[in-house]
C-alpha cells in the first residue's frame, strides 16, 4: 500500500496573540483525525490538570511547560498532516511581538500564511506586522480566518468590516491569492466542517481552502538554475564532482553553466542523485554535478545557468532585525548566504518600516523586531539574486560575531510595496 | 483581486525531497563544524540517518565517526546488528558505556533491573566533551513528541549541554549556521520533518535491513504498565505477573526494560507499513515507559542534554 505522491503545502500560522492560532491548528488536527488516541488523552489530562476545561485545543501544539502554564505560544511547533488530497507541514507560530524571530523562522519556509484574527478586534498592529513580514519573506498566498464568529452571533456586518480591512492590506502587500473565511476554531465552524450558523456564507471551509490553494512548495522560478556548492566529492580514480541542493530551476546534462564568482563557463557532463545517474537535476534535490572542464570550484562558489546572478561585495537589502541591542551603522557582523560565510559591516541604514502605514521613515538604526533598509559592505564576493526572483540566492542571515546567535533575516533588494 | 496561479512544478517524489533535505543538512553541518559525530543506536531512525550520511558523501569515506551510547541494557539482536552494519560500511564506531560512567562514580547505579534511561544523558555529554565534538547528529523526528515538535533542526546546547526552549536561535530558510564557541555544541536533526510512516516507506524503497526485533516474532512477555515487556536479563517477572508467549514486534528500539512490544503479525516491511498507517496509538505512547514519568518528560530530559 504505497501512498501515491501527494502535493505538499507548507503553511505558517500568522496573527496576534490570543486570536486563536493554536486553537485553530488543534481543531484542524483533531477534526481531520491526525492525532493518536494517547495524544488526545494526554491533551485531556493536561487540560484538566491546569483547570482549562475538558480539552484545550491549543495544548495540541503548545507542548512546552511554560507555554501551558502561561497559555501562550513561545516558539514554533511543527505538525504534519495528510488528507486524501494533500500533505501539509504546519508551522504554528507565536503571536507575541517579542517572539517575532520565531514567527519569521516559521514563515521563512512557508508557501501560505494561515492568518487568524478575532472578528471583534479586527486587524491589530501585530497582525499587520506579521502580514508585512510574511509578504517580505515571499509568502504571497493567504487564507484569512476571521475567528470567534460565535462571539458576535455570526454577524455578517461584523465579518464584512474585517473583510474590508484585510482586502486593503492584502492589496498593499501584493498578496495574490486571498481567501477570507468566517469561523469558530473553538467550536469547529467552517474549519473542517461547514457551519450551519453562517447561513450567508457559501465559500470553502479552512481545510477546503488549504486543499485547493494554488500555493505549493518548490515552485520553479524563471530566473535560472542555481547550485550553491556545499561539498566537493573526490571520485574514485580521480576527478571531482560538486554537491549541493538545486534551486531556481532544473539543470540538465549538457547545459552550459557558469561557475561564479569566477565567471568560468563549462558544461554539465553528468548528474548523479544518491549515486544514480539522471539527466535532470530538479529543484529541491541534493545532487552532484560532474563538469567537462577542470575547475577550481569549492564550497561557497555557485554554478548557474542564465540569466546569471550578480557578483557583488555591496548589498542593498531589507532587514528584519532580531538583536537585543539596535543595529547601527558601522556595526560588524558575520553574514551567511547560501554556503558562504563572510564578515560584513553596516555601511548605511536608509529607513525603517512604519507598520501602520507601510511607509519608510528615516532612521539611522533598527531596534529589536523592526524592519528596515540597509546597505552592507562584505569582505568577500557574494553571488546573489534579488529575493523576489529567488528565495535561496536572495536570502541571508546576520550572525553575532561573539555569541554566534542569528540576529537578522536579510533579503536582497526591496519589496515593491516598500 | 485576481489570484495568480502558483501551481508547483511536480519535481520529484516526496521521499526524494525529504532525502535531499536531510542530505543537505548533513553536508552543511559536516562543512561548518570542526568535529561532528553521528549518534547511532541501531534503531530504525538512526539507521536511516546513517544510510543518508553514506549517500551524502559517497564515494568518499564518512567524514565523521558514529557513536553509540550503550546503556548495557540493550536487546542483543540490536547490538549484533550495530556491529555488523558499522563493520560492513567501514565507519568508525565509538561506544560510550553507561557502565563506565557508573564505575567512575559520576552517576549512581540504579541496580540490574533499574532504568538507565536518564543516565544516558550524562554518558552522552561526557562523551561529547571527552572527544571534543561540536555537533552531534540525531535521528529524532518532530512528530515523535510535543517537545521535539518545537525544536530547531540545528539545536544549540550551552556549556552545560542544556537545551533552552525559550532561547532558540532563529532558523531562517535553509540557512543552517553551525558555529559554536568552545564547550558548546549543536544537535542536528536531519530527519526533523519525517513522520514514522515516511521512515518505513523509505526503508522499504531503499531495501534497508533492520534488527530482527522490528518484525513480528514469538517472545516471552509480561504485562507491565499496560505494555508487553520482553522477559530477559533486564526484566524478571514479578510475583503478580504471568509470562505469556505472544506474537509481537517492537515499534521503537530503546532499553529492554523500558521499551514495550506490540501485538503484531507484521513480519514484512509491507505489512509494517500497513500497520503503521492504521495505528491508533503513537509509537512512543505505545512503547516507551520513559515518556510516562510526567506531562513534559521529554522536554525535561532534553533540557538535561538527552538525545
Amino acid at each position: 500500500m504505497r501512498t501515491a505522491t501527494k502535493d505538499l503545502l507548507r503553511l505558517a500560522t500568522i496573527g496576534s496573540v490570543d486570536d486563536g492560532k493554536s486553537t485553530l491548528i488543534g481543531r484542524i488536527l483533531v477534526d481531520t483525525r491526525q492525532l493518536f488516541d494517547d495524544q488526545l488523552d494526554a491533551v485531556s489530562a493536561a487540560s484538566e490538570k491546569r483547570g482549562v476545561g475538558d480539552f484545550d485545543l491549543s495544548f495540541v501544539t503548545d507542548g512546552l511547560r511554560a507555554e501551558r502554564e502561561q497559555g501562550i505560544t513561545i516558539d514554533v511547533a511543527y505538525r504534519y498532516a495528510s488528507t486524501p488530497k494533500r500533505k501539509f507541514i504546519i508551522a504554528d507560530c507565536p503571536g507575541h511581538v517579542q517572539y517575532t524571530r520565531n514567527m519569521a523562522t516559521g514563515a521563512s519556509t512557508a508557501d501560505l500564511a494561515l492568518v487568524v484574527l478575532d472578528v471583534a478586534h479586527g486587524l491589530k498592529e501585530q497582525t499587520r506586522r506579521h502580514l508585512c513580514i510574511a509578504a517580505l519573506l515571499g509568502v504571497h498566498a493567504a487564507i484569512v480566518v476571521v475567528n470567534k464568529m460565535d462571539g458576535v452571533n455570526w454577524s455578517q456586518t461584523a465579518f464584512q468590516r474585517v473583510v474590508d480591512e484585510i482586502e486593503t492590506i492584502a492589496r498593499q502587500l501584493s498578496f495574490n491569492e486571498v481567501s477570507i473565511i468566517p469561523a469558530s476554531a473553538l467550536y469547529g465552524d467552517n474549519v473542517v466542517e461547514a457551519s450551519p450558523n453562517a447561513t450567508w456564507y457559501d465559500g470553502p471551509t479552512v481545510l477546503g481552502a488549504l486543499e485547493s490553494s494554488g500555493a505549493g512548495t518548490w515552485t520553479k522560478t524563471t530566473h535560472g538554475a542555481r547550485l550553491p556548492i556545499q561539498w566537493v566529492l573526490r571520485q574514485d580514480g580521480g576527478g571531482r564532482t560538486y554537491a549541493g541542493m538545486v534551486n531556481g530551476d532544473s539543470f540538465f546534462v549538457g547545459d552550459t553553466v557558469t561557475l561564479m564568482p569566477a565567471k568560468v563557463e563549462t558544461t554539465i557532463r553528468a548528474i548523479s542523485f544518491g549515486g544514480v545517474g539522471r539527466i535532470e537535476a530538479n529543484v529541491g534535490l541534493s545532487i552532484d554535478l560532474d563538469l567537462t572542464d577542470e575547475t577550481d570550484a569549492g564550497r561557497g562558489d555557485l554554478l548557474a545557468t542564465t540569466p546569471l546572478p550578480t557578483v557583488t561585495k555591496e548589498l542593498t537589502a531589507t532587514i528584519c532585525w532580531f538583536g537585543e541591542t539596535p543595529l547601527t551603522v558601522g556595526q560588524r557582523l558575520r553574514l551567511k548566504h547560501t554556503t558562504k560565510v563572510t564578515p560584513v559591516r553596516v555601511s548605511d541604514i536608509t529607513g525603517v518600516v512604519d507598520i501602520e502605514t507601510l511607509r519608510i521613515d528615516e532612521s539611522s538604526s533598527l531596534s529589536t523586531n523592526e524592519i528596515g533598509l540597509a546597505a552592507l559592505q562584505c569582505a568577500d564576493w557574494l553571488v546573489v539574486d534579488d529575493y523576489r526572483d529567488n528565495r535561496v540566492t536572495g536570502s541571508f542571515v546576520l550572525i553575532d560575531e561573539v555569541t554566534n546567535a542569528t540576529v537578522a533575516a536579510g533579503m536582497v533588494g526591496r519589496a515593491a510595496f516598500l | 483581486m485576481t489570484p495568480t496561479p502558483l501551481r508547483p512544478a511536480q519535481t520529484a517524489d516526496y521521499l526524494d525531497l525529504l532525502e535531499s533535505h536531510a542530505i543537505f543538512i548533513l553536508r552543511e553541518v559536516a562543512a561548518e563544524c570542526e568535529r561532528p559525530v553521528l549518534l547511532f543506536s541501531g534503531g530504525k531512525d538512526s539507521t536511516v540517518l546513517l544510510h543518508l550520511a553514506m549517500k551524502a558523501f559517497t564515494p568518499q569515506k564518512l567524514p565523521f565517526p558514529v557513536m553509540h551510547i550503550d546503556t548495557g541494557q540493550n536487546f542483543p539482536e540490536v547490538l549484533e546488528y550495530r556491529d555488523q552494519l558499522t563493520t560492513s560500511l567501514g565507519v568508525r564506531l565509538i561506544v560510550a558505556r553507561v557502565q563506565e560512567t557508573i564505575d567512575q562514580g559520576k552517576v549512581v547505579d540504579p541496580g540490574p533491573m533499574g532504568s538507565r534511561n536518564r543516565l544516558q544523558s550524562v554518558t552522552l555529554l561526557h562523551a561529547i566533551t571527552d572527544n571534543g565534538f561540536d555537533a552531534a547528529f540525531g535521528g529524532a523526528r518532530r512528530d515523535e513528541d510535543k517537545a521535539r515538535a518545537k525544536e530547531r533542526i540545528l539545536s544549540f546546547r550551552d556549556n552545560f549541554g542544556q537545551w533552552d526552549p525559550r532561547q532558540q536561535r532563529p532558523e531562517l530558510w535553509q540557512l543552517y549556521q553551525g558555529k559554536v564557541n568552545p564547550g558548546e555544541h549543536l544537535r542536528a536533526f536531519p530527519l526533523s520533518d519525517w513522520t514514522e510512516l515516511d521512515i518505513w516507506q523509505y526503508i522499504e524503497r531503499e531495501r534497508m535491513e533492520l534488527p530482527s526485533i522490528y518484525f513480528a516474532h514469538e517472545r516471552d512477555v509480561v504485562l507491565r504498565d499496560s505494555m508487553w515487556l520482553a522477559v530477559g536479563p533486564f526484566v524478571e517477572p514479578r510475583a503478580n505477573e504471568t509470562v505469556e508467549t505472544r506474537m509481537v514486534r517492537f515499534r521503537t528500539v530503546g532499553d529492554a526494560n523500558c521499551t514495550g512490544a506490540v501485538d503484531s503479525r507484521a513480519d514484512t516491511l509491507t505489512a509494517i507499513i500497513a500497520e503503521v498507517a492504521s495505528a491508533n496509538v503513537s509509537e512512543r505512547g505505545a512503547t516507551r515507559a520513559d515518556d510516562r514519568f510526567s506531562e513534559t518528560a521529554m522536554e525535561d530530559r532534553k533540557r538535561e542534554g538527552y538525545f
